[in-house]
């Protein structure tokens, strides 16, 4: 099978959220990035599981500028066979996806993954994007698959539940948890990972959507109210005539 | 024209359509537009959106559309969009939108703005608010001048009254093609308000020791009228089922109440319930991270406070009906 992995770089999980001072991006400096872990933990390696059982090959691939490499290596060090950088900022999703769709669009991928969102923007609209431009179905928050006879059987997360479809033909998938299990790279995969091509790919002429204004801190939360566990009807009566949430 | 995409499930709408209708009417009296609903598939009453300042709903009535499939809802919005001429489309940001927007907003050639909780109009110009880094942040995008496809976070906005008004509804086919992919099953759980839709979460971690301890949940949640919730290591070990986690790798909830019960409140889980309005924390330990984030904290033994929280509840309850 000829799959693709759409991979984003984030800042690390617990890198400290704060920005320039006109507010109009994130403050870089000082922060660890990290390949966005919905991208990496489950829609990667549940694309190296199929092609253990199916065969085929594994392309990474991400838009960005060249210190954006060490994400792709650490991608080929946990199993994609192939790397592709695309040497553009990505000021957007848009910008991102049609670029994506610029190189995929004549390379027939049978799956094209990605995670759910990115852990930075939360917007979640990237594989949706793709998949339009490359006129397939778009498959949102799967959190399980199975595959056989060349076709896929995929959990959907919904409200308060689960949905199970079946597609028929090629599509694009955002993976959420459950989709697979994390792994983690070896010291042999961290050598081969040196000798895999990563291809550096000129970027199209493509459009960018909307961008951010400014970026803002949440207000300070107050202190929290202690309220005594021999009181509970305080407590009721405060979420009632205080928080006025009962 | 403001075109909202009004979500129903087995032909009533969800919760969430009401937000979008209160949405859309609000940013249409804003800035002057006109502001009309499409609701696809089978539909028991659609013009009761005009209670939410919703005049005019569009009813793609075809049981092809009772089951969302982003192929075919694409193609209706779009060429309905297109015929109304709407320059800004506004659907939910659920399990159905989520699957939806990226692709409408290529389809349509409009900008895209996902996962918004807000707009306000500055200077006669229309901003969209949207949460960033799992709430640690606020975005504010310009919605300038060209297409825009909005999707909005449910439990953003308190619903408007009603207005007693009914809605014209017009019926409409549209051609659709769709996607090929079947739906062939769907376990969802019923008689219960869904997570992201409900206003009051009572949720519970591993402090609860074990499975066989949740009945004082169950009770305080059927008491409160709430929904229940877990933290990931209890649906990562199967006490609870997974679509009631909520956290970073769960799902985003924003209640008006959400109550922690024996969760420590791990960066993680805060990024999923930081945005609930009223945040109570019970614990017994005392440096519970947690407690920094809550509005009320009770420090003692879940076991002994829980009850007696579900019995003043009751109580009240009793007292105000």
């Amino acid at each position: 099978m000829n799959l693709l992995v759409c991979v984003s770089k984030t800042p690390d999980t617990t890198a400290k959220v704060d920005f320039s001072e006109d507010g109009k991006s994130y403050n870089e400096s000082g922060k660890q990035f990290i390949m966005n872990p919905y991208d990496e933990w489950y829609a990667l390696v549940r694309a190296l599981e199929l092609k253990e059982s199916e065969g085929g090959e594994v392309v990474i691939i991400n838009v960005g500028p060249a210190s954006n490499d060490s994400i792709l290596r650490k991608g080929l060090a946990i199993g994609a066979d192939k790397a592709v950088r695309i040497d553009a900022e990505a000021p957007d999703a848009l910008f991102a996806a049609s670029q994506v769709a610029e190189y995929a669009k004549d390379k027939d991928f049978d799956i094209i993954f990605t995670g759910k969102e990115t852990i930075d923007y939360n917007g979640g609209i990237f594989g949706g994007m793709l998949a339009e431009l490359l006129d397939l179905p778009f498959v949102s928050f799967a959190s399980k698959m199975d595959y056989q006879d060349g076709q896929a059987t995929i959990e959907r997360d919904v409200e308060g539940g689960v949905e199970v479809l079946k597609t028929n033909g090629k599509f694009v998938i955002s993976a959420s948890k459950g989709l697979a299990e994390q792994r983690i790279p070896n010291m042999r995969g961290i050598m081969m990972a040196k000798r895999k091509p990563l291809e550096v790919v000129e970027a199209a002429d493509v459009k960018t959507g909307p961008s951010v204004d400014k970026f803002e801190l949440p207000p300070e939360k107050g202190e929290v109210k202690m309220v005594d566990p021999e009181n509970m009807e305080e407590l009721v009566r405060l979420l009632h005539e205080e928080a006025k949430v009962i | 024209m403001i075109l909202i995409i009004a979500e129903s499930k087995e032909g009533k709408f969800k919760k969430n359509a009401f937000e979008i209708a209160t949405f859309g009417s609000r940013i249409a009296q804003e800035t002057g537009r006109e502001c009309a609903a499409v609701v696809l598939g089978s539909h028991e009453n659609p013009s009761v959106l005009g209670n939410y300042g919703v005049p005019r709903v569009y009813h793609v009535n075809n049981d092809k559309l009772d089951n969302f499939d982003d192929v075919a809802y694409r193609d209706v919005v779009t060429k309905l969009a297109g015929e109304l001429n709407a320059e800004l489309v506004v659907l939910p940001h659920t399990a159905e939108g989520k699957g939806l927007t990226g692709k409408l907003s290529v389809a349509m050639d409009a900008g895209c703005i996902s996962a918004v909780n807000g707009f306000k109009v500055v200077a006669g110009e229309l901003n969209f608010v949207r949460p960033v880094f799992s709430g640690k942040a606020f975005a504010t995008y310009k919605a300038g001048e060209g297409k825009l496809v909005v999707s909005l976070i449910p439990n953003s906005l308190q619903i408007g009254e009603a207005t007693g008004d009914e809605a014209e509804v017009i019926n409409k086919e549209i051609d659709f093609r769709s996607s090929g992919i079947e739906l062939v099953e769907k376990n969802v759980v019923t008689g219960e308000v869904p997570l992201p839709e409900a206003e009051l979460v009572v949720s519970a971690g591993r402090g609860m020791k074990e499975p066989s301890n949740w009945g004082i949940i169950e009770e305080l949640a059927d008491k409160l009228g709430a929904t229940t919730a877990c933290s990931r290591p209890v649906s990562d070990s199967g006490w609870r089922p997974h679509h009631e986690h909520v956290g970073q790798t769960g799902i985003a909830i924003r209640p008006n109440l959400y109550i922690a019960i024996g969760i420590s409140g791990a960066i993680q889980h805060l990024a999923g319930v930081n945005n609930s309005k009223v945040i109570v924390v019970i614990n017994k330990d005392p440096e519970a991270p947690f407690f920094k984030a809550a509005d009320y904290g009770v420090c003692a033994d879940l076991f002994d406070v829980v009850p007696r929280l579900t019995e003043a509840i009751e109580k009240f309850k009793a007292e105000n009906n």
